[in-house]
């Protein structure tokens, strides 16, 4: 079974997240970037299924230069090569035209699964499964906690708010995964030395075959107006218990008329 | 006026709190279209006039129930040819927000997400990095597809006259790729809905272990509120995953959001600091939740959340 792998490189949640002043863009100079840790997740559940019979795990991400860091951490936890779409023309582009140049690129790999994190840490949006089903016409199982492979077939648990949805469908099929999926390994030291020498294909926009008049800041269908930073909430009322902790707390609430 | 494209999310025939927050919030931008989809949905139409939608379009097709997402993306991206509505608006929450991503590429569309607001000219607010910045974004490509937070318009009723119009909807074969069999319910009813509840109670690693969640699910009942837990308490497998709040969880705005023996990292302030008003309760005065609390207390949470459930229960008499 030939597995890819999505991953995203993503400003790190505990650096101070920025969007440029300039173009209204992601601020993605300027921070500590590390891989979207839901796709971790991602990378060691297809690294269980091919582990569990054979094939290969191709890792692929689109992004800027430095994403190679990024990639570099999947190959070491065991992934076998690695795509890299990178080009300039590509900046800006919003969920939507991302998942047009992923499926462009998805159209020269051959695969039975493609697996992703349910969602990155940075938009938060939740749908990069739901776009490239709908671009590819491969089957959409998002959401996954657990993901069961058998023969021509692949099942899984997808999270609902009170419990969970089995869904199943033929391969090739496009899967999402949730953190509770799995405990995803750390790179060993062999794996960190071997992730250099393993296949790295970086493609630009014209040799993925992407329009370029279809990507990019300008051409986005959706595009932010203005936005601007918040000031953080301010710390309100700090009170010690002294035994009337409990009805501190519940006079607070009714003076807000909460209670 | 416009027409408006309202889906409405609903649960075998009732609609969610947030279908009827939409509908109002598509008032103020044209004439609110309902459109009710799958099992339970003629139940789910007759509830919705009340709210101001002028059409409603039904449809209980098998597929949309059987097969996950794209059958219901479909009907949507049939009415938008039909119709040619102002915008659509979808709840956001996880289906909600795969419909709209599959309905923004069958339609050429642009798409927004978790939207708080939209003023008249389809300008939407966002919050985003955990509410940290604040971004008016637009739809520059085809018809707005916008998909709105739960808790972002106050619902309120005014009669529509909620013409109901049956959809006949076709199917393709790639609607059909991944079938749902199975339905399981692990969670225990009587509680709100974690996205859409006004008031949600979460529980932190300070609760110890599973058991004491009985505490927590305690003070939640007497406010009526949902139950939420932090990374830590989900991650030790005290509560349930799919009650995990913050920036691999679940994104919560309610009313009020009280913080039980949550320390606040910042994995957990990103999927709750929009909440309205913030209570925080734990022994150490040194949490950085506090930072972020309207009201804080600093004591024993095993002595202070009995103390308090027992007040609000008086309260209420």
């Amino acid at each position: 079974m030939n597995i890819v792998v999505l991953v995203k490189q993503v400003p790190d949640t505990w650096a101070e997240r920025k969007l440029n002043a300039d173009d209204k863009t992601l601020d993605r100079a300027s921070v500590d970037v590390v891989m979207n840790e839901i796709d971790e997740y991602a990378v060691e559940e297809a690294l269980k299924i091919k582990e569990a019979g054979e094939g290969e795990v191709t890792i692929l991400t689109m992004g800027p230069e430095r994403a190679i860091e990024t990639i570099r951490k999947a190959l070491s936890m065991g992934a076998d090569k690695a795509v890299h779409l990178v080009d300039d023309a590509l900046k800006g582009s919003d969920a939507v035209q991302t998942s047009y140049a992923i499926a462009k690129v998805l159209e020269t790999l051959e695969y039975d699964l493609l697996i992703c994190g349910s969602e990155a840490t940075d938009s938060r949006m939740a749908i990069m499964a739901a776009l490239l089903s709908e671009r590819t016409g491969k089957p959409q199982l998002s959401g996954a906690r657990k993901v069961t492979v058998e023969g021509g077939n692949v099942k899984i648990e997808r999270q609902t708010d009170n419990g969970y949805d089995v869904v199943e469908a033929a391969t090739p099929a496009i899967v999402s995964v949730v953190e509770k999926i799995n405990e995803p390994r750390y790179p060993s030291f062999k794996g960190i030395m071997a992730a250099k020498s393993k296949p790295l294909t970086t493609l630009t926009i014209a040799d993925a075959g992407i329009d370029a008049a279809q990507v990019g800041l300008a051409a986005a269908p959706s595009q932010v107006v203005e936005f601007a930073n918040k000031p953080p909430r301010q710390a309100g009322q700090i009170v010690k218990d002294e035994g009337d902790g409990g009805s501190k707390v519940a006079e607070y609430l009714a003076s807000q008329k909460i209670v | 006026m416009a027409e408006i494209l309202v889906l409405v999310d609903h649960v075998e025939g009732t609609p969610k709190k947030a279908s009827y927050e939409l509908l109002t919030l598509a008032r103020s931008l044209g004439e609110p279209s309902a459109v009710v989809l799958g099992k339970g949905a003629s139940a789910a139409a007759e509830k919705v006039g009340a709210y101001g939608a002028e059409k409603i379009y039904v449809s209980e097709a098998e597929e949309l129930s059987a097969y996950l997402v794209a059958p219901k993306a479909s009907v949507l991206a049939q009415l938008v040819a039909d119709k040619s509505p102002a915008a659509v608006l979808i709840p956001s929450n996880a289906e909600g927000k795969e419909i709209a991503a599959r309905l923004a590429v069958k339609t050429g569309s642009g798409l927004l997400t978790d939207a708080v607001g939209i003023t008249p000219e389809f300008v939407a607010e966002q919050q985003i990095f955990g509410g940290a910045v604040a971004v008016q974004a637009k739809v520059a490509t085809g018809t707005p597809i916008i998909t709105v937070r739960p808790n972002s318009t106050a619902p309120s009723e005014q009669a529509g006259a909620g013409t109901v119009e049956q959809v006949t909807a076709t199917f393709t074969d790639a609607d059909k790729a991944a079938r749902v069999v199975d339905s399981v319910v692990e969670a225990k009813g009587g509680r709100p809905d974690l996205g859409e509840a006004s008031i949600v109670v979460s529980g932190g690693r300070g609760m110890g272990n599973a058991e004491n969640f009985s505490i927590v699910e305690a003070l939640a009942d007497s406010l009526g509120a949902a139950v939420g837990a932090s990374r830590a308490a989900t991650d030790a497998g005290w509560y349930p995953h799919q009650n995990q709040v913050g920036q691999t969880g679940r994104t919560v705005s309610p009313q009020l959001y009280v913080a039980v023996g949550i320390s606040g990292a910042i994995q957990h302030r990103a999927g709750m600091q929009t909440s309205k008003t913030i209570v925080a309760i734990n022994k150490d005065p040194e949490a950085p939740i506090f930072e972020l609390a309207d009201f804080g207390l600093v004591g024993d949470l095993f002595t202070v959340v009995p103390q308090l459930t027992e007040e609000i229960t008086k309260r209420k008499g």
